[in-house]
């Protein structure tokens, strides 16, 4: 691949990436009422993308083979005791990142 | 009554101490995303190094594409023949997810104005993960809120690219298992959103729905068959999630 053939795949990678983001905006523009079907996605699929984001986080994670996910088990069991108990979304997000990074570094 | 003037309510702060505190409230919101996109970051830009494409790559692609996952197989799109018809497939399929984010930030980004578009163009998983299920504190402005998040993350994405492209293998101390920051993020804010009743059964859906897509597609094809599933499901129980007063 040449230099400027680099250069044009980059450009259509950004330009795509851009497209899905403005996508929704350009079809419902804001100087025009929202239809009542979209106004309803708006509220019902955010909680469903942050069950996706989790998910999709996890997607490479293989049962079958060593470690089976156990460390990500453990260590997101940790993050909701964590927020359960203290409700402090750091202390949470920190406390389970220390423990998944033992986990894998020391014991798995 | 009249000797002492008291400060008129309505009149707005001054712009700059407006955009202090909107920074100031906004900047413990992205700690965890600074580093975990330090990190992923450094690592995108090491993998960018040692697949033998020049230092500015990196920085280049962090600042105009601004996509983690995207970044990632653009290594490979560019280590490939010149094709890109298939770097426009392959975009949709990993950042169609964005379409989703769209619709759920068409009210919130409204009253934005000149922020908007960057507010768009910077809607990442993360920037719009707490755009949405953060409510700044009273006083501060919403619109200058977002602003410095979605900017907070996107220069920390492009210090990590640009440390990594540049410093490479320098970096020796062992920070395996660090990526595991963003998944604590989000089951942190799937936690949240579960204290509301009626976001309940969405989000069940939410993650039932993508396992079983991944179970049948694998781990690069699930995402949109993953999101028709979840359009499917919402729109058969529309009746009875509107009934349950979805959301606020």
């Amino acid at each position: 691949m040449t230099v400027a053939q680099q250069f044009i795949l980059i450009g259509t990678v950004a330009l795509s990436t851009m497209l899905t983001r403005f996508l929704s905006f350009w079809v419902f523009p804001a100087n025009k009422p929202t239809p009542k079907y979209i106004s309803y996605l708006g509220k019902a699929l955010p909680p469903a993308v942050f069950g996706l984001l989790v998910v999709y986080c996890l997607k490479n994670v293989s049962l079958v083979t060593w470690s089976h996910g156990i460390p990500e088990l453990i260590a997101i069991a940790a993050v909701v005791i964590l927020h359960l108990s203290f409700k402090k979304m750091l202390l949470s997000i920190a406390g389970g990142t220390l423990l998944y990074m033992l986990l894998v570094q020391l014991v798995f | 009554m009249a000797s002492t003037p008291t400060p008129d309510r309505t009149k707005p702060p001054k712009a700059a101490g407006l955009r202090r505190k909107a920074f100031l409230s906004a900047f413990p919101h992205t700690l965890p995303i600074c580093a975990g996109f330090l990190f992923l970051g450094m690592t995108y830009g090491i993998l960018m190094k040692v697949s033998g494409f020049p230092f500015y790559f990196p920085i280049l692609t962090s600042i105009t594409i601004f996509a983690g996952s995207m970044e990632m197989v653009l290594i490979t799109l560019l280590l490939d023949a010149f094709d890109p018809l298939q770097a426009v497939f392959m975009t949709f399929m990993i950042n169609a997810r964005h379409i989703f984010y769209g619709i759920s930030m068409l009210d919130k980004y409204r009253q934005t104005g000149w922020k908007k578009p960057y507010l768009i163009f910077g809607m990442c998983d993360e920037s719009f993960s707490i755009n949405y299920a953060t409510e700044p504190p009273e006083g501060v402005d919403k619109g200058w809120f977002m602003f410095f998040v979605t900017l907070l993350n996107q220069c920390y994405w492009i210090a990590g690219a640009t440390l990594g492209g540049v410093f490479g293998s320098l970096i020796t101390f062992n920070t395996k298992g660090l990526d595991f920051v963003m998944t604590a993020m989000f089951v942190v804010i799937f936690l949240e959103q579960w204290g509301k009743k009626s976001n309940r059964l969405p989000q069940l859906l939410g993650l039932a729905l993508p396992i079983i897509s991944l179970l049948i597609f694998g781990p690069d094809r699930f995402l949109l068959p993953a999101m028709g599933l979840i359009l499917l499901a919402l729109t058969l129980l529309r009746k009875p999630l509107e009934k349950g007063g979805l959301p606020q």
